[in-house]
């Protein structure tokens, strides 16, 4: 094989594990942003990757053929508004410590989902096998060396969340209400005074980060795993954390740590290729990505900035 | 004063008490829609986990590892870290206690066990400890460094077990001859598998408070919790205390899977994946509201829930999992006290008006 498709295969496997800690961490920066802290990412995850097993399961069954995925993450999205606005109630409106109220969700969604999954499908603790996306070449642009394989034949979803990056970004920093929803997450008691709804503002990026990390969960089980089960998400709504974190809430970053995360991953698939490789114990090999964050992040220049309202609940009399 | 004081205790044990049983309700509820009868599956539970000495005696081994990874929780928490790593800190406190019994094979127990046993918690204390350090050498967040320590743990452990201790043909170590186990009991509690851990447990609880409210390393300690800047201004050493902090929370939850193994089940397995007992310790010190009493309770009450599930889904068909839904929404009640306050409105009132007379 030559160096060319290895580097093309490389970044397409790359992309594949990325793409739902895109999503994820994506959300997490609309939430935090405001405001919120969420913790609650990775139950959100497993709510939508729940969400997404099962409506895909009853769309095919309802003979909605190559449609079925599409059905199982808009399913999915759906779930996880729901399952942040529990969040939201309980940190925004009730005023909750916003780190316990994301472990809760993290609770109710690995009780609920595996619950409702052995309602439905007789006591088993997995949804049946499910259709599940494939990857989509582009005409032309495929046949770019290195990029073309990289990048433009990938999943649907893999496309969408590229492109969501550059929503994101745009969103967050081009536009009015990206204005509104920083501001909210710096210094809610200016926001308050110039007639910025507070409350209304970080529901709003709690409810974003729940879609898109709703998103990032089918991605898994629609692209993955193909059924859901108790250990389809196992800690990657965590991973999402640290990227958001190691790209400083920033959509641009978060992306970059998540391709990171993601090449860690691939990587250790293919390091198992070479020869030499065959004297490292497979430990050592999957503890390259942990690892490797770790010494990116002592090497790295400068602290990282959290939004300074974060995590505080907004008290108006404290203004 | 007094006064003021009185209704501030009595909050903090009322508040816990609305949402354990809010909690239940929303358990009950959701086992309504399943079609499953919840008073059926609640005395099954209550019966699985009373119901006979040797089941005591499994719910106290239940409870112990909670015990202990609640504390390291809620000792990071009182020093404003949060220890998402008490997982990987249990692995390796486990790890090192059966790598130090199973080379010290044939030493007296009364020499290998205590060794093992400080060999574990400290073990768990170091790898806190790295947290602690990058937190605050170069001012990385420990959120991040404690999952992917996580991770390095989980890996490093199997590494160890695979390569050094492995049963030939088996997927975990070598059998541990050195015990912790309380033998002594076995007689009361029918060969329940009680240990020597739970009363260190105990001793941890009340070290965790004399330590933190009646020293004054533990007052520098809950001062950089509170308010880092201002602890600084007074002339604390931050970085030093976040050090420490880290390090006993990593004592308490190494010792976590040094009695594991020591105690319970004398090997340790090769770990697929992450074995849960930090992310149960996240939970035990939120019930427990961050106080080594409330972390014991807490832990009885998670275990004890956790223990009972197998009966109840044994006797009433009710998929074990809904207890982590009780266990979330209790936490739920007890985060956003403003629903359980809006609750009790009513029969707070009366309540202070007969005492007025």
């Amino acid at each position: 094989m030559d160096v060319l498709t290895l580097l093309g295969q490389l970044l397409n496997s790359t992309l594949v594990f990325s793409t739902a800690l895109i999503f994820t961490a994506l959300g997490g920066i609309f939430s935090e942003r405001s405001g919120v802290v969420n913790i609650g990412l990775e139950g959100l995850m497993i709510f939508g990757a729940f969400a997404a097993g099962v409506g895909t399961y009853y769309a095919q069954e309802a003979g909605m053929g190559s449609a079925a995925p599409w059905v199982g993450v808009i399913c999915a999205i759906f779930v996880g508004i729901l399952g942040s606005l529990i969040h939201a109630l309980a940190s925004v409106t009730f005023k909750a410590d916003q780190t316990i109220s994301g472990i809760v969700i993290n609770f109710l969604a690995a009780g609920l989902t595996l619950f409702i999954v052995k309602l439905l499908f007789d006591g088993s603790a997995e949804t049946p096998l499910i259709k599940v996306f494939h990857k989509q070449a582009i005409p032309l642009l495929r046949d770019i060396p290195i990029i073309g394989e990289g990048f433009f034949n990938a999943y649907p979803t893999t496309y969408l969340a590229l492109i969501l990056v550059a929503v994101a970004f745009y969103v967050l920093y081009k536009t009015p209400f990206g204005l509104r929803l920083r501001s909210v997450g710096e210094y809610p008691g200016a926001a308050d005074t110039l007639g910025v709804n507070v409350s209304r503002m970080r529901y709003i990026g709690v409810m974003i980060s729940g879609a898109l990390a709703g998103l990032g969960g089918a991605t898994i089980t629609l692209t993955t795993t193909s059924l859901f089960s108790h250990n389809t998400i196992s800690g990657q709504g965590y991973i999402a954390i640290a990227a958001m974190i190691f790209g400083k809430w920033n959509p641009v970053g978060a992306f970059g740590a998540a391709m990171f995360f993601g090449f860690s991953q691939a990587i250790r698939n293919y390091v198992q290729l070479f020869e030499w490789s065959r004297s490292i114990p497979q430990e050592f090999i999957f503890m390259i990505p942990y690892v490797l964050t770790i010494i990116v992040l002592v090497s790295a220049v400068g602290r990282a900035s959290a939004p300074s309202a974060l995590g505080t609940p907004y008290d108006p009399s404290k203004r | 004063m007094n006064k003021l004081r009185k209704i501030f205790t009595l909050d903090s044990l009322v508040v816990p008490l609305v949402a354990i049983v809010l909690g239940l309700i929303v358990g009950a509820l959701v086992m309504l829609l399943g079609n499953y009868n919840p008073i059926e599956a609640y005395s099954a539970l209550i019966k699985r986990v009373v119901g006979s000495p040797y089941h005591v005696g499994e719910t106290i081994r239940q409870v112990t590892p909670l015990i202990f990874t609640g504390l390291a929780v809620a000792f990071a928490f009182r020093s404003g870290m949060f220890n998402i790593g008490a997982d990987g800190q249990v692995l390796i406190g486990m790890t090192t206690a059966t790598a130090v019994s199973l080379s010290l094979d044939g030493v007296h127990a009364l020499v290998s066990v205590p060794l093992a046993v400080i060999a574990g918690g400290l073990a768990g204390g170091c790898w806190a400890a790295i947290a602690g350090f990058l937190k605050a050498k170069r001012g990385i967040n420990e959120v991040i460094t404690t999952i992917m320590l996580n991770w390095v743990a989980l890996y490093f452990s199997n590494y160890i077990i695979r390569h050094f201790f492995l049963l030939k043909g088996q997927n975990r170590s070598e059998d541990i001859q050195a015990s912790a186990s309380m033998t002594f009991l076995s007689s009361i509690f029918d060969n329940a598998r009680v240990h020597w851990g739970t009363v260190i447990a105990l001793i941890a609880a009340a070290f965790f408070y004399i330590y933190l409210w009646k020293t004054k390393q533990g007052y520098e300690m809950r001062a950089v919790g509170f308010n880092q800047h201002a602890a600084e201004y007074a002339g604390m050493n931050v970085g030093r205390n976040v050090i420490k902090a880290m390090f006993i929370s990593g004592v308490f939850a190494g010792l976590a899977g040094t009695f594991e193994v020591l105690g319970v089940f004398h090997f340790q397995s090769v770990f697929a994946a992450s074995p849960g007992y930090g992310f149960d310790g996240i939970a035990v010190a939120l019930l427990g509201m961050n106080h080594p009493i409330g972390v014991v309770f807490a832990a009885i009450l998670y275990g004890g829930l956790t223990y009972g599930s197998a009966g109840m889904s044994f006797a009433a068909g009710v998929p074990p999992e809904l207890i982590k839904i009780i266990i979330g929404s209790i936490i739920f009640f007890i985060a956003a006290q403003g629903i359980v306050r809006f609750i009790l409105k009513p029969f707070y009132l009366k309540r202070k008006k007969e005492k007025v007379l």
